[in-house]
């Protein structure tokens, strides 16, 4: 009997996936036995990207780690929903210190656990940091240098929405170009970021040649977790940079996070890759690119390049930022794949 | 054991005896020497179980004590000036949440202009963030100091600056008594946290508190450090009994018990200030010293009675309040309300400028006819300054300050102080 | 008190200098302290560094303003720097140079000093014989140990030895030792001559 390999997409649920595979394969989060480590009763908004990705990454941290794991957070909306005082919905050993510091902080817990290890008095714990763009490629940009530089062995994962939210929408660097924001709106003639490429901390991070550096979306959840597992069976620095839409910042209906990143990733606009050593290891494929307008359109953020007199010249640079992503990080899936 | 070595390397060698776990550093003059003297012993394995971060600012330098010590490691660091600026949120932050770092402060002055000899502006521009302050006379005290540092640290969990005179002391050679890693044993315990990020009982550490708590909160802060005007004195009863010497404490005197004239300083000026005051005795001044060793928590009752039979106080220090005089006579005062005494602040040695006997010697005796002004500034050249300002009066571009005072002092290299 | 002032240019060891003083002293049991004027570090610009000894806790921390004795590492120096300043009547002064004072043009300076308290020595010279390096600083304090009498040469090894090690500290002991000789013979031939005109 000829065997024929068959292969399941995912369309938007885990339910048909999971119960097609041996029970080793299925998800972290479809195991009755997960964690939890961002427990219910936070005060996230409706449909918000970070809270998707975190539960699915620390949750899957936890799993890979034996639930030997302590978390540092930076200011952000994922620390300032998750601990509404006097309440906390972490079910793990967690600390927020500041906005620009995480990476550091975990750097001195990685090191206090080294030591209580050769000491005898503690056992290997793992230590994850976590932060929004703004504490990761603005504020927090030093630290995580010097983090990556060291090879501290932390897990850094940065949960990209494109702008300052938890704060009323401001720009970032890592905000995409031509998208509006609070802060972006005096500068030039339109609304919207003056065109720039956004500062993709993913390519710097591979710079640095660390062990592992890795970017996904919330529309892969299942590849977020694999690449979390991967991740925390390596040691020094790690990087996972997480597109994590934010309906309220992006002006996109709550139900259509998990849609948006998916255009995000099937438009190039988000590369979705992993790196070893600098160099890029494999990438998710693209199927059938779209036009970036599939991905810009239902955004109020960039309503401002539609309309009566489109802005037909930013969105043709757009596209051809997302082509050149196709072209740098070989995004598109290869024949018969 | 008596040794002849740098100020640097006795704080190193007083550190390494406390065991320390985590010692993280960003290199800043005049503190680099202590940090290299660290590094050395853990490459040689004098220093077992520490791991030795070199780290890319002294804000990482701060932030990395926080995720050390929340982890349950006893973790130092040093610093000095601009370091500790840069650190500033991360120093705030660190007492807030009740981590007991000990960090050396090597005394040095703030820019603008860049300046790196000594004065005490760095550590006093943080004398509110919650950490306690203690100031050392000597090389020794610095060394002794560290060794009490961490054990009140620990004891109260709060974060403990221990401050030296950049350079001054520091840099320079003198004879210390170093103890011995028994001695140290026998004093500080192993660490024992409050607090700690552990697997098997998982805590949220840094939630936000908002306005219904903020107030106790900070108030607890508070609390701590009155708790530690008691055991700042009893641990250094404790210290005498092991190591055989008077060291820390919260104030010590020198000929005070008759002294019309009380002189009020902190840190290696004392020394000086000592030297002189021996000399006025014999001329039949009644002078008298009040040093500050612990400078936070503010010792109020203890300075209150070191000055209760005195006529006058004068406050010498290496510090200037911008826009109003001194700072640690501003707190002094605060001591003394309602003594009837009258008060002098003299601010000297700013940026590294030397006080010499000569100089005291006529500030004390004028201080003594009560014909000193409220404010001085010591040895001040009012030429240059007034110089300056008539500049300013006359030109708009009248070009960076600092720049044309240097012009009119000349070559600097000539010179011997 | 005992009060040295060690004048010389960056590179050439000056403040070393000052504190294998200070452990000199140390190791004959007094008090010693020792410390640079701290200027912005560049080899060649002029440096200064300083040495207390006594017989007590030295408390004093102000820079010496009025010297017992003067190191001068650098000849250079003498009409550049006022490294006079200060210095008390009837100090002791020591020299780096094959020059004499008088050829120094400090002849009128000095006229009224003990000339035996005025001593030079090429100690440029011997380092470069016994280490093979211009560091004039350890042939200077073995000189010194000499002029002045306030430490013993054995101490000065001493210092040598905490600072140094293996051929280089062995060259130093030796460039010391000869530069203690020298300066013995320099001030035996001054105490002679004073003796003759006296």
């Amino acid at each position: 009997m000829s065997l024929q390999p068959v292969k399941f997409y995912q369309t938007g649920t885990f339910t048909v996936g999971n119960r097609l595979l041996a029970p080793e394969d299925r998800s972290v989060q479809a195991n009755m036995q997960r964690t939890n480590s961002l427990n219910s009763g936070h005060r996230a908004c409706q449909g918000c990207g970070e809270a998707l990705g975190a539960r699915y990454a620390i949750d899957a941290a936890m799993n890979a780690s034996n639930r030997q794991l302590i978390a540092a957070n930076a200011t952000g909306c994922l620390e300032v929903f998750s601990t509404p005082y006097p309440e906390t919905s972490w079910q793990i050993p967690w600390i927020h210190s500041l906005f620009g510091n995480t990476a550091a902080v975990a750097t001195g817990i990685a090191a206090a656990i080294k030591i209580k290890k050769q000491k005898g008095q503690g056992k290997d714990v793992r230590v994850v940091a976590q932060g929004g763009d703004g504490g990761t490629t603005d504020i927090g940009f030093g630290c995580l240098s010097g983090m990556f530089e060291r090879n501290d062995d932390v897990l850094y994962i940065c949960y990209d929405n494109g702008g300052y939210m938890n704060t009323g929408v401001q720009r970032s660097s890592a905000t995409p170009p031509a998208a509006r924001t609070a802060t972006t709106m005096p500068l030039g003639p339109e609304p919207g970021n003056v065109f720039g490429q956004g500062k993709f901390v993913p390519a710097i991070a591979m710079a640095h040649e660390i062990p592992y550096v890795a970017t996904a979306t919330v529309a892969d959840l299942r590849d977020l977790e694999y690449k979390v597992t991967k991740a925390m069976g390596m040691r020094g620095a790690r990087y996972i940079h997480i597109l994590v839409p934010c309906p309220l910042g992006w002006g996109t209906a709550s139900q259509d996070t998990i849609r948006m990143a998916r255009l995000a990733k099937e438009t190039g606009v988000f590369p979705v890759f992993e790196a070893e050593y600098g160099e890029i290891k494999s990438a998710l494929p693209i199927r059938r690119p779209l036009p970036v307008e599939d991905y810009l359109r239902p955004q109020k953020r960039y309503a401002h390049l539609f309309g009566k007199n489109p802005a037909v010249a930013t969105i043709a640079r757009i596209q051809a930022l997302a082509d050149k992503n196709i072209r740098k990080y070989g995004l598109l899936a290869k024949e018969g794949n | 054991m008596l040794k002849q070595c740098e100020g640097s390397h006795a704080v190193a060698e007083a550190v390494a005896l406390c065991r320390p776990e985590v010692i993280c550093a960003y290199p800043i003059s005049p503190q680099t020497h202590i940090v290299e003297g660290l590094g050395e012993m853990v490459k040689a394995e004098d220093l077992k179980d520490c791991e030795f971060i070199n780290v890319e600012s002294e804000f990482a330098a701060m932030s990395v004590a926080i995720g050390s010590s929340a982890a349950g490691a006893r973790t130092y660091t040093a610093t000095a000036s601009q370091g500790l600026l840069y650190m500033a949120e991360a120093v705030y932050n660190a007492s807030g949440l009740g981590l007991p770092i000990v960090m050396t402060v090597a005394n040095r002055a703030i820019g603008a202009p860049i300046n790196i000899w000594n004065d005490h502006s760095d550590s006093l521009s943080q004398r509110d963030c919650g950490w306690i302050q203690l100031f050392a006379e000597t090389n020794q005290e610095a060394l002794d100091l560290h060794i009490q540092a961490f054990k009140l640290a620990e004891e109260l969990s709060l974060p403990v600056m221990v401050c030296m005179d950049g350079f001054i002391l520091t840099h320079a050679y003198e004879r210390v008594d170093v103890p011995t890693q028994e001695q140290v044993d026998a004093y500080l315990p192993p660490y024992e946290p409050r607090q700690v990020l552990d697997v098997n009982e998982p805590v949220s550490i840094g939630a936000m508190v908002g306005p219904e708590a903020f107030m106790e909160v900070r108030y607890l802060a508070h609390a701590k450090q009155m708790q530690a005007l008691e055991l700042i004195p009893q641990l250094a009863t404790e210290f005498e009994k092991v190591f055989g010497r008077d060291s820390g404490g919260l104030i010590h005197t020198y000929r005070a018990e008759d002294a019309e004239t009380m002189v009020i300083a902190m840190g290696s000026v004392l020394g000086t200030i000592k030297d002189v005051v021996d000399e006025m005795r014999d001329a039949g001044h009644k002078i008298g010293v009040l040093g500050i060793t612990t400078f936070r928590p503010f010792p109020l009752l203890a300075v209150a009675a070191a000055l209760k039979h005195c006529k006058r106080f004068l406050v010498l220090e290496k510090s200037l309040a911008v826009g109003i005089g001194g700072i640690v006579a501003t707190n002094v005062r605060m001591a003394v309300t309602g003594m009837g005494l009258k008060g002098y602040t003299v601010v000297a040695g700013l940026g590294g400028r030397a006080i010499t006997m000569k100089s005291l010697t006529s500030l004390f005796e004028k201080a003594g006819r009560d014909e000193l002004d409220l404010l001085t500034f010591l040895d001040l050249d009012w030429n240059a300054v007034n110089k300056q300002l008539d500049r300013e009066k006359q030109t708009r571009r009248s070009g960076p300050a600092a720049e044309a005072m240097l012009r009119d002092l000349g070559t600097v290299a000539s010179k011997i102080s | 008190m005992f009060q040295v002032r060690i004048h010389g240019r960056g590179g050439q060891g000056v403040v070393t200098a000052a504190e294998m003083l200070s452990i000199a002293a140390f190791e004959e049991g007094r008090h010693a302290q020792a410390f640079p004027s701290f200027g912005s570090e560049r080899t060649g610009a002029p440096v200064v560094a300083f040495c207390r000894i006594a017989d007590k806790e030295i408390r004093l921390r102000e820079p010496i303003m009025n010297p017992d004795a003067l190191i001068i590492q650098d000849p250079t120096l003498l009409h550049q720097v006022d490294v006079f300043a200060g210095l008390k009547k009837d100090g002791f002064i020591l020299i780096n140079t094959n020059k004499s004072f008088e050829e120094l043009g400090l002849g009128d300076f000095v006229r009224d000093w003990h000339h035996d308290r005025l001593c030079t020595v090429a100690a440029t010279d011997l380092s470069r014989k016994h280490v093979g390096r211009p560091m004039p600083n350890v042939p200077l304090l073995g000189g010194f140990a000499a002029v002045s009498g306030i430490i013993k040469l054995e101490s000065v090894i001493m210092a040598i030895n905490d600072k140094f090690s293996g051929k280089v500290a062995a060259g130093n002991i030796a460039g010391a030792t000869e530069a203690y000789d020298i300066v013995r013979a320099e001030m035996e031939e001054a105490r002679r001559k004073e003796a003759a005109h006296a």
